[in-house]
């Protein structure tokens, strides 16, 4: 177990590298001097000035040693500052994160919520009518943009409670803590997470599904039924316990992809999170921040990678011995 | 699929001496008793081209014309789905927003999935060293979630419908790659290609004309998927701002601009854009779904 856990890691590093590199020459790739657009604003360029700001950014130096201090910055969690506001990179960033992590997990457990449950369900009635209008509900969850729900679900927030209490209400948009005020944060949170969560449902959904169809053609199964086990104790011990584990790489994946989703749904409720700070960063060409973000984002979902192959392994010994 | 056909037809057809063939009309009418929810999705995706290429005549006003006497007016004869803040017509920016998901959507998928095909089918032909080195290049491509990736080229080169594509289309390809690779593997060991290769063929024949038609089923499935997230991608950048520009019409776009300002007075702004969005994805996924089933016996029931 521990030298798979070594190994997985050991793979996990050139990944990471990689993406680093892609990173560091995608922003290399914008047209033109960085410098120069930002000191052309008053007409002409002042020589002085232009090497300056090339020595300021590290761009007097080799292309080399420039990733190699890119590198080493995001190693010790240095990300330089950004270059709109002017603040530190890791404290935009940090500033942030609460909201999109507290947004992530809620969606995540009302993805899991919605999607065991339907998806097994589904698989046991297989080309029934339940199974039949839960694949609906899976695929048009996957085929819905999660920001028009999220419009839709504030319109509809909009009617139902200027027809209940007479006085529209909208979600607060301002991020307080979960412990200083659970309600009002919840409030915020609730509807951001539920449209996130409905599409992340609709993809395990249809995971649970067809992992547990299979699952339930296994002979061990039949040997189950044949011993007169009760039905729910298949279900629930012989058949789910195996058809989760594709299941739980799949939530770890989508774990990562949510941040994506998050970039959207985070504008529509207005909510200051990494995913809006990421669109700000990209409208007001602020490469520090956006090459930040996108490794944040990476690093996510290489670390859910590992820890979900690393779950896998612990729950399945399969994988361990292979 | 002929495989499964009963003994008398293919006794037939070698006493007739022609090849048994099913014409074209045949095997989509076969396929729509057979995939009912399939042909739903076909209707869907149909209904979508035809408003996308027929926009001109379909739509019964100037996609960009604004009418000032008739701002955010609700769904009537006149306008069937209402009209916007500027007071131009909802469905005929929809119609013409179809176009524009039309060209982003297929240019995206077919590019990006061609590509990815002969990278996938090449790297597993190879296999070795060469395999490896590009598996590891697209551990790092994957690890990028699409629309990541999509906005990261966008702050490149800028927005528009040609930057739109090219920012859809990158992230594309490593995804269809990943999964030819894994089906061309198999047809590697098969002997046809050790065939292939004794009678002096040279690689790129091999691959091409001998190990991409066999992994055309999981292609073409993919592709309908690529088609679906590539026009999803395309309305969340749009929606963003870092998509399609004012004054091309785009779905996403349409719901940036006033759909939330409006939405208690005038919420058909927000409604049929995203419903026009929603309806062609479910029918792409639908379609898919029942292509998958068609083309892999295999997966069925799954």
């Amino acid at each position: 177990m521990y030298r798979y856990i070594v190994n997985r890691l050991l793979l996990a590093v050139p990944t990471l590298v990689g993406a680093a590199a892609l990173v560091f020459l995608l922003m290399r790739l914008i047209p033109g001097d960085i410098c120069l657009v930002r000191l052309s604003g008053g007409g002409s360029v002042d020589a002085d000035a232009l090497a300056a700001c090339h020595a300021d950014l590290g761009m007097d130096r080799s292309v080399l040693l420039q990733f190699l201090s890119f590198l080493g910055g995001f190693a010790t969690f240095d990300f330089g500052t950004s270059m709109w506001s002017g603040k530190p990179v890791s404290y935009e960033i940090l500033t942030r994160l609460p909201i999109s992590l507290e947004i992530a997990v809620l969606a995540t457990v009302v993805a899991i919520a919605i999607a065991i449950p339907l998806g097994t369900l589904s698989a046991l009635r297989q080309n029934t009518w339940t199974d039949f209008v839960i694949r609906t509900v899976a695929i048009a969850g996957i085929a819905t943009p999660s920001f028009w729900l999220g419009i839709i679900a504030l319109i509809i927030v909009l009617d139902v409670t200027s027809a209940v209490s007479g006085t529209p209400w909208m979600p607060p948009i301002d991020y307080v803590p979960l412990w200083q005020d659970p309600v009002r944060n919840l409030s915020m949170a609730i509807l951001p997470a539920l449209t996130v969560g409905y599409r992340y449902s609709a993809v395990t959904m249809r995971m649970t599904r067809s992992a547990m169809l299979e699952v339930l053609r296994e002979d061990y199964i039949r040997t189950a039924r044949a011993k007169g086990l009760v039905h729910r104790l298949i279900i629930n011990r012989h058949a789910l316990k195996n058809a989760l584990l594709p299941v739980v790489t799949l939530i770890g994946i989508e774990f990562a992809f949510l941040i994506g989703g998050l970039v959207v749904t985070e504008q529509v409720f207005n909510l200051n999170g990494i995913g809006r700070l990421f669109v700000q960063a990209v409208q007001n060409q602020d490469y520090t921040l956006t090459q930040a973000l996108v490794m944040l984002v990476v690093a996510v979902f290489v670390l859910t990678n590992l820890v979900v192959d690393i779950l896998y392994a612990w729950l399945d010994p399969r994988i361990r011995y292979a | 699929m002929s495989l499964a056909l009963p003994n008398e037809t293919l006794l037939d057809r070698s006493a007739a001496g022609r090849p048994f063939r099913r014409s074209l009309l045949q095997r989509v009418l076969s396929f729509c008793v057979r995939e009912p929810m399939g042909t739903l999705g076909l209707v869907l995706v149909l209904a979508m081209l035809i408003a996308g290429l027929g926009a001109d005549w379909i739509a019964p006003y100037n996609p960009t014309s604004n009418d000032f006497t008739a701002m955010t007016e609700p769904p009537s004869w006149a306008h069937p789905l209402g009209t916007d803040q500027f007071g131009r017509d909802l469905l005929s920016r929809i119609v013409f927003g179809a176009r524009t998901a039309i060209i982003v959507g297929f240019t995206c998928a077919i590019v990006g999935g061609v590509v990815g095909l002969v990278l996938g089918v090449a790297s597993a032909y190879f296999g070795g060293g060469v395999d490896m080195l590009f598996q590891r290049v697209l551990d790092v491509m994957m690890a990028f979630p699409l629309i990541i990736m999509a906005l990261a080229v966008v702050a490149i080169f800028g927005t528009g419908v040609q930057n739109v594509i090219i920012a859809i289309t990158i992230p594309l390809i490593p995804r269809c790659a990943r999964v030819v690779r894994s089906s061309a593997l198999s047809i590697r060991e098969v002997p046809y290609i050790d065939a292939a290769r004794t009678c002096g063929l040279g690689h790129a024949r091999i691959i091409l004309r001998h190990m991409v038609p066999n992994v055309m089923a999981p292609f073409l499935i993919l592709l309908t998927a690529f088609v679906g997230q590539a026009i999803l991608a395309e309305a969340s950048l749009s929606y963003l701002g870092l998509g399609v520009q004012e004054p091309v019409p785009a779905w996403g776009l349409m719901l940036q601009g006033g759909a939330e300002e409006y939405a208690s007075t005038a919420p058909w702004i927000a409604i049929f854009p995203g419903l026009a969005i929603a309806l062609t994805v479910f029918g792409i996924s639908l379609f898919g779904d029942a292509l998958r089933d068609a083309l892999d016996p295999k997966l069925r029931d799954r």
